[in-house]
């Protein structure tokens, strides 16, 4: 008697489970497969799987462009957050606290290069670059990142500026703050968490970046594009373990983010 | 002596409206000050031009006998408790209430003793480490009143600051809130819309409607002689005749209304419109003995409702019609239908301008 409602009651799951399952095969899938068969003890990254290995990592971490390229990416990643951060804060500030004739015009100009293709800003960026006169280099790709990562640093903080902060900066005044120590000492404590979660976001965008980064790059380049041209002399386990690099500094700055931010919101 | 706090003239617009039209006032030193009225009568725009939050379009404000109107909040002898608290959630509750000594750059160790000192007062002694997260309402409203008081200000402002609490937590901090204003003697000026509020925390009253100030005054006096019909009816429930002076003269006027002609004490010129104003609770139902006792006629309940400390009875006065509330002793029996003879003492009843 009672086994047939449970039959029943698992029976009506399956199709949900499934679903499930399929999806998130869907998304993890090409990287499962990226990640197995960069400890593929052959010269081919194809079926069957033959190992463990860690040989390929090893030649990784031995290949001097590639580390040269692995320290470029983090350097760029993390001075093009910064920048953004910093203008996307200043930016956030003035537009919440004080109001401008045309305030909402500023917002909509900064949130624009939103809705424009990497490759139209690379090229706006080449263009722009050669009339300059500044050379291609890491410099130009900060830059470059910069451009595609100040709107969102500014969605993100602007959107938690209401008007209880701006109460609570107006006690601080009140209490003999000046301009500058208000900034220091309660806007910016009070908005870390979202300054992080921007700085982390643009950080994982930047790093993966390959469009911009390739236009505007002669011979510092960023690791996305040293992978594009190790691909290029063919399939094989070393470009995979590449990518499995870049795959994992992305989920440990995901996994800092959701320890560093998350947990703090829970606890307040 | 001139008072502590001066406001000659302001007057504030946002927009079309008119948020304060010409205001004076005087605040002596060491008052507990309450501005009462209802929302919109511009009680907080006063408060936030005290603070200097808010510029007035025109008119001075005197902090000491100094023009502050154009001193910003920080060089102001003021400090605020706002009705949202406006903690600082990432400092710790002693860095909260350390903060304006730090803007003062008071040395660490003088600040942290006086930190202490505040937070005692509040009865929060042991709090410092907590966060303002970790506080319940009541704790966070002493915490941002130690953290005004620790700067040791001239003046006080306090923006609706119990507004957020229930009404035994509200009830307690108003008795905690005028024990430590009488300990400190520093100037409160507190906005609230609660008249109760007001009367029971407050040594004066400026009672506010539509950007003026109605009325200014002790609690007792603005409560039972009020100077306008708003403060009459927004102080506490109030019965209003229509009347006309048909008589005056030697202190005395007669004032013709819809329960009678009325002998009362007072000045007005014959012709006069007036408005006659009593509270239920100056009505009664005997005459007094040898008292100055008016007859007011025979009323009729239609509706009675027992709230504890008193019945309050609505119904009319009977050949006029006239609408009245009578608030009867709880032990008296009383219900709708019966009819009773209304008396009220000469002295009580109060004269108004039309």
């Amino acid at each position: 008697m009672t086994a047939r409602p449970l039959l029943a009651s698992v029976l009506r799951r399956v199709p949900a489970a499934a679903y499930v399952l399929a999806a998130f095969a869907f998304i993890l899938l090409p990287v499962a497969v990226l990640v197995l068969f960069s400890l593929q003890d052959s010269l081919l990254p194809i079926p069957p799987f033959r190992g463990p290995t860690f040989k390929w990592y090893a030649e990784v971490f031995e290949d001097v462009r590639v580390m040269a390229a692995l320290a470029n990416s983090l350097m760029v990643a993390a001075a093009s957050s910064a920048l953004a951060c910093l203008l996307g804060f200043l930016a956030a500030c003035g537009l919440a606290r004080y109001s401008l004739a045309a305030g909402g015009a500023i917002r909509w100009l900064l949130a624009a290069p939103l809705s424009v293709s990497y490759l139209i800003i690379g090229m706006g960026l080449l263009v722009t670059f050669q009339a300059m006169a500044i050379p291609k280099s890491l410099g130009a790709i900060v830059i470059g990142h910069v451009v595609i990562n100040l709107p969102l640093a500014f969605a993100v903080i602007y959107s938690q500026m209401g008007e209880h902060q701006s109460n609570i900066e107006r006690a601080a005044r009140d209490l003999g703050a000046n301009e500058r120590q208000v900034l220091l000492l309660v806007t910016l404590p009070m908005l870390w968490p979202a300054v992080l979660a921007a700085f982390f976001l643009s950080f994982t965008l930047s790093w993966d970046e390959f469009i911009i980064a390739l236009l505007v790059s002669r011979f510092d380049v960023t690791l996305p594009v040293e992978i594009w041209s190790l691909l290029r002399s063919g399939l094989n386990p070393k470009t995979n373990a590449v990518g499995s690099v870049v795959f994992l500094v992305s989920v440990a700055i995901v996994a800092v983010v959701e320890v560093v931010i998350f947990s703090r919101r829970k606890s307040e | 002596m001139s008072a502590l706090l001066e406001v000659r003239g302001v007057s504030k617009r946002f927009g079309r409206a008119v948020a304060l039209d010409d205001i004076h006032l005087d605040i002596a030193e060491g008052l507990f000050f309450a501005l009462v009225g209802p929302s919109g009568s511009g009680k907080t725009t006063l408060l936030h031009i005290l603070g200097g939050f808010v510029e007035p379009d025109r008119g001075r404000v005197f902090i000491a006998g100094s023009d502050v109107t154009d001193m910003p909040p920080a060089g102001r002898p003021t400090t605020s408790v706002f009705q949202d608290y406006a903690l600082f959630p990432h400092m710790s509750v002693a860095s909260n209430v350390g903060f304006g000594l730090r803007m003062r750059k008071v040395a660490r160790r003088h600040r942290s003793a006086r930190v202490t000192a505040a937070l005692e007062m509040v009865g929060l002694g042991s709090m410092g480490g907590r966060y303002v997260h970790q506080l319940s309402g009541g704790q966070r409203q002493r915490v941002a009143l130690a953290r005004a008081l620790v700067v040791e200000p001239k003046v006080l402002l306090l923006d609706e600051p119990l507004g957020a609490l229930d009404v035994n937590l509200r009830r307690q901090m108003q008795e905690e809130l005028l024990h430590i204003q009488k300990k400190i003697g520093t100037t409160f000026v507190h906005v609230t819309h609660d008249q109760e509020e007001a009367m029971s925390v407050a040594d004066v009253i400026a009672v506010m409607n539509q950007g003026r100030i109605e009325d200014v005054g002790p609690p007792r006096r603005v409560y039972l002689k009020p100077q306008t019909l708003f403060t009459a009816g927004f102080m506490g429930e109030s019965n209003t005749f229509a009347g006309k002076v048909v008589a005056a003269g030697a202190g005395r006027i007669q004032v013709a209304c819809t329960v009678g002609r009325l002998g009362l004490n007072g000045e007005a010129d014959v012709g006069a419109e007036v408005h006659l104003a009593v509270r239920p609770e100056q009505l009664f139902t005997r005459d007094s003995d040898g008292g100055d006792r008016l007859g007011l006629g025979q009323f009729v309940a239609r509706e009675v409702t027992f709230f504890g400390t008193h019945q309050r009875c609505v119904g009319e006065l009977a050949p006029s019609g006239q609408p009245l509330i009578v608030r009867l002793p709880p032990h008296r029996s009383a219900r709708a239908g019966d009819a009773l003879s209304i008396f009220v003492n000469r002295e009580d009843i109060v004269v108004l301008d039309r």
